[in-house]
Order: C-alpha cells, then structure tokens, then sequence
C-alpha cells in the first residue's frame, strides 16, 4: 500500500539540507510513501516574514495552502519535513479556522493573485509523524536489513515538531517518544537525551553569535556526557546550527567536541541497506565517518575540494634551525 | 471547537480590564488569534523556561507587566522580542496559555513599524531575507548571509567565508537564487495582505 502526499520541501531541503531530501527519496518507496511535490511552492516565511507583517506572512502561507488544496488529489495530506516549515503551515491554517477576521483578511489578499482557501481543506503533517503513526514502527522494523547495532544516538527533536502542537500528534511536548522508538526499531541504542527538544539557537546564529554559541554548546555538550556517537534530527535549522557552526562554537570556548548530526532519513536509509552516497553521508560539516565506521560503515571519502576547506592553509613549519642566531654545538641532539 | 469558543469566552473579562486606548488593548489587538495576554499572572514561568532569557533586557515576564504599565516606548526598545528564538517553550508552560511567542511577533512587528530598537541587527536580518522572498518567492542563503555579514559583521566575515564555501563545495547552497514561476501572483497577494494590514 502506498501513503500518497502533497510535499512542501520548503527552501532548506533543495540546498542547505539536500542530504535530508536526498535520504527521504531514498527511502521513500521502500516504506510506501509517495511524493508529489506541490507546483511552484514559495517559502513560509521562517521565522522572519512574521516579525515584519502579520498579515502578509499569513498570506505567503496561504498561497502554498491555495496551491495544495487545488492539487489535492487522492489526498488531503500535505507534508513538510522541515520542522519550521510544517508550523507554519500548520499556523496558519490553524488561525484561519478560527480566526473569522484573519481567514476574511487572507482571502481578501489570496483573490489579488486568483486564489482562494477553505481553512482546514488540507492536513498538515511532518514527516517523522507519518513515518511513525501512518506507515507505523512495525513496517520500518520489518524494512531493516542492517541494524545499527552498536551505535549510540542522542534523538534530538528541537522545538518546532514538538510545540505548540495545536493538534496533539506528541505524547509530549517536551520529551516526546516517537524518534526514540523509532531509532530504537532500527537497532540504534538511544540515550533518554534530557535535551531532545531544547533550542538549536533558531536563527541567533546570525543576529547574536553568543547567544547562539551557548544553545549549541549545551546540545552538544549534553548528548556528549551521555556519550552519544551522533545526534539525529529531523529539522534543517537544527542540523545547520550544530553542525555548521559546531567548529565555531568549539573555538569560541575553547572545547572540542566532535560531535556528527544527522538526519534521521539518512540513519533510516543505512539501516534499510542503502548505500552512504544516495542518502547524502559524507556532506556534513562534522564529519560523521569515524561514528559510522564503529557499526561497519564506511563513508565515502570527501571530495578534494573539501579538504582544502577543512584545513587550515598549513602552516609553514619554523626551521629547526630558528632564527640566525649564535649556536651552541650539539644542540640540535639536545632540542629532542 | 467547542473548546476554542468556550475559551474566547472566558477571555474576555480580564482584557476588557485594559482601558480602551490602552498599550495592552493595542497588542491585544494586534495578535492574531486570542492571546490571553490580559490573563498573565506574572508567575515568571515563561522568563524560567526561556533559553536565551540571560541575554533579554527584560524577561518575557517583565515585559508583560511593563505593557500592562503602558511603558510603550520601553517595551518596543527593549531587546527581548529580538532575542525569542521560537521555541514555544513559555507557550506550552504557561499556566494560563498566554500565546507568549505570538505576542513576541507582535512586539517585533510593531517596533519594525516604528523604527523602535536600538540594535538593527535583528530587525535587518528579518528586512533582507523578506526582500528574498519577495523578489523571488523563496530564501536565497547565499545572498541572505553575505549581505547580512557585510552590513553588521564586517570584520568577522573573513572568519565566515570557509563556512560559505563548505557549504558551496558540500552543494549545501547555490550560487544563484531560485526565482519561483508565478513570482507576480505571489507579489500582487503580498501587496494587498500588505494593504489590509496597514488598512488595520
């Protein structure tokens, strides 16, 4: 049986987080989902169109929610795998329910451009929801064929899967479960990570690095005294934040923490017996390959271009010698 | 539903304890949805759950109470809307289901429109990813961060750039934006929200 859904990729997933989209067509027809991608989608809005028009975000929202609706077909599901990305959806469509005003003003603004939109005509989903309540832990458990045994996971959810959910698809909005379960199914061995669904910094890394600094710090920092070989998420800002700016972090308190984050597709498509390069390994930032290699997985080597960035111009090493100076016989024998 | 109409039921005596006219009416207002603001009972459970709450000129908590005062000016100048992250931990936690993170928006949409804070950054930031957005209808990374870092972090651009070209090596961001097909429908719908909104 095959799940059919509307898939908003949102911007992230088509650049800073192909591997999730590249790991979720992967292992897609092996768990029966279907993806029809909505026509000509615009960005949500993030966390910043919001900040500077109330109405006008909620408008650029609902013109995917127009889009979706008039494309609905054999489904009302729409799904979002970014996490920012489905509450927006998901708010808006909410608001517009019950928000008489709102829904007025929004179809007002959605006719300037020929559409319209019933609130509620569409079901706004994240992946890991239907991964795990529709295709179910059963079908994943039965799909694996190499189980990640042996390999330690902090489940790192953030915030925006879990809160507010207006429609109650957590059995918390704290310390929900389902990817815990979920990479347990796979043979991972899960921490009960106390900071599963603590803040990755959201987009302070580009207003107020401290601030940013400090959030990824204690991510990373938790899930290494509970020592996890990985983080696993599920949303593209999460990833970016502790995994781009991991290194910066390390530099700005003086730690090192080496700590790989990824996308619970890719760990999904591993355990499925997929290859690393279909599911996108090899493109994060802290490398993931020394984690990866403890359960038998090898990760394909990075690209020359890579390395050039990973290393630092090397240093030109100082002459034993030292700088032309008067010196002592024999004491080059005496510098070892 | 039941719930929901029952709710805006209940909300309305202690808002209506703000005096027309007043700060808090304003926001009240301003907020999509029914806030409950004017149920805050300054417990402080949201400023305690706050992730970034040690960098805030005042905790979500104190702010309440200096709407509530009418401190208007201080309020829009205070950096602690800048500095929500979104996590809706305050929402969830909230005992009396304040939409504090919604409320936050409000504040920063009205300081925008005022021109009222004293650090541009945020609010720059918000500027240049919407002018993206509405010059092509999706986010534009590359753009986005290089301008961004031009205008507020010139010197610690040099620091950035291996991070930029990781992610142009690892295909993790493209040169060029995408431009959507039917980019005038979405500008003609954004108009008109933009519209109605200062209509309001």
């Amino acid at each position: 049986m095959t799940t059919k859904l509307l898939f908003y990729p949102g911007c992230s997933l088509q650049r800073t987080a192909r591997p999730y989209l590249d790991s979720l067509v992967a292992i897609s027809p092996l768990i029966g989902i279907e993806l029809e991608e909505i026509q000509d989608w615009n960005c949500c809005g993030a966390t910043e169109y919001i900040a500077i028009h109330h109405l006008a975000s909620h408008a650029l929202v609902g013109r995917n929610l127009a889009l979706a609706a008039q494309q609905s077909n054999g489904t009302h599901t729409v799904m979002a795998a970014c996490s920012a990305c489905y509450l927006n959806l998901a708010k808006t469509d909410s608001y517009m329910q019950v928000n008489a005003q709102l829904n007025r003003q929004v179809n007002d603004a959605l006719q300037a451009g020929g559409l319209h939109y019933q609130p509620g005509t569409v079901r706004i989903r994240h992946l890991l929801d239907i991964i795990v309540n529709d295709i179910g832990i059963e079908e994943i458990r039965r799909q694996v064929v190499r189980p990640l045994k042996g390999l330690r996971i902090a489940p790192y959810y953030g915030c925006m899967i879990a809160r507010p959910d207006r429609d109650n698809r957590w059995d918390n909005v704290e310390h929900p479960l389902a990817l815990d379960k979920l990479m347990k199914a796979i043979g991972a061995e899960v921490i009960d990570f106390p900071l599963k669904t603590h803040c990755c910094g959201g987009h302070m890394t580009q207003i107020n690095m401290p601030t940013a600094y400090e959030l990824i710090r204690r991510l990373v920092y938790g899930a290494a005294q509970y020592h996890a070989d990985l983080m696993v998420t599920l949303c593209p800002m999460c990833q970016l934040n502790l995994d781009a700016y991991q290194s910066e972090m390390n530099r700005h308190f003086h730690t090192n923490y080496h700590m790989p984050i990824l996308y619970f597709t890719q760990l999904l498509g591993l355990a499925f017996g997929l290859e690393p390069e279909v599911l996108g390994l090899g493109k994060e930032f802290v490398n993931a390959s020394q984690a990866l290699s403890r359960i038998g997985i090898e990760l394909p080597a990075a690209e020359p271009e890579l390395e050039m960035v990973e290393d630092k111009p090397a240093r030109k090493k100082k002459a034993k010698a030292g700088l032309p100076m008067p010196q002592m016989l024999h004491s080059e024998e005496e510098d070892e | 539903m039941d719930d929901q109409s029952l709710r805006v039921q209940n909300a309305s005596p202690p808002t209506s304890g703000s005096p027309p006219g007043s700060f808090l009416q304003e926001v009240i207002e301003a907020t999509p949805g029914d806030s409950r603001l004017g149920m805050c009972i300054q417990c402080g459970t949201c400023g305690g759950s706050c992730p970034s709450a040690g960098d805030m000129n005042h905790t979500p908590r104190q702010i309440f109470a200096m709407i509530r005062a009418d401190l208007r000016e201080e309020v829009l100048r205070s950096n602690t809307p800048w500095y929500c992250v979104s996590c809706y931990f305050c929402t969830v936690r909230c005992p009396q289901e304040v939409h504090i993170t919604d409320v936050m928006y409000t504040l920063k949409s009205m300081a925008i429109r005022e021109k009222r804070y004293d650090d541009s950054t945020a609010p720059d930031f918000s500027q240049t990813f919407i002018g993206y957005i509405e010059s092509y209808g999706r986010s534009y990374e590359l753009g986005l961060a290089t301008r961004h870092n031009l205008r507020h972090r010139p010197l610690q651009l040099p620091s950035m750039v291996p991070l930029g070209l990781g992610m142009l090596a690892r295909r993790r961001m493209d040169f060029a934006p995408q431009r959507i097909e039917k980019i005038e429908q979405l500008q003609a719908i954004l108009a008109r929200a933009i519209e109605l909104e200062v209509g309001v």
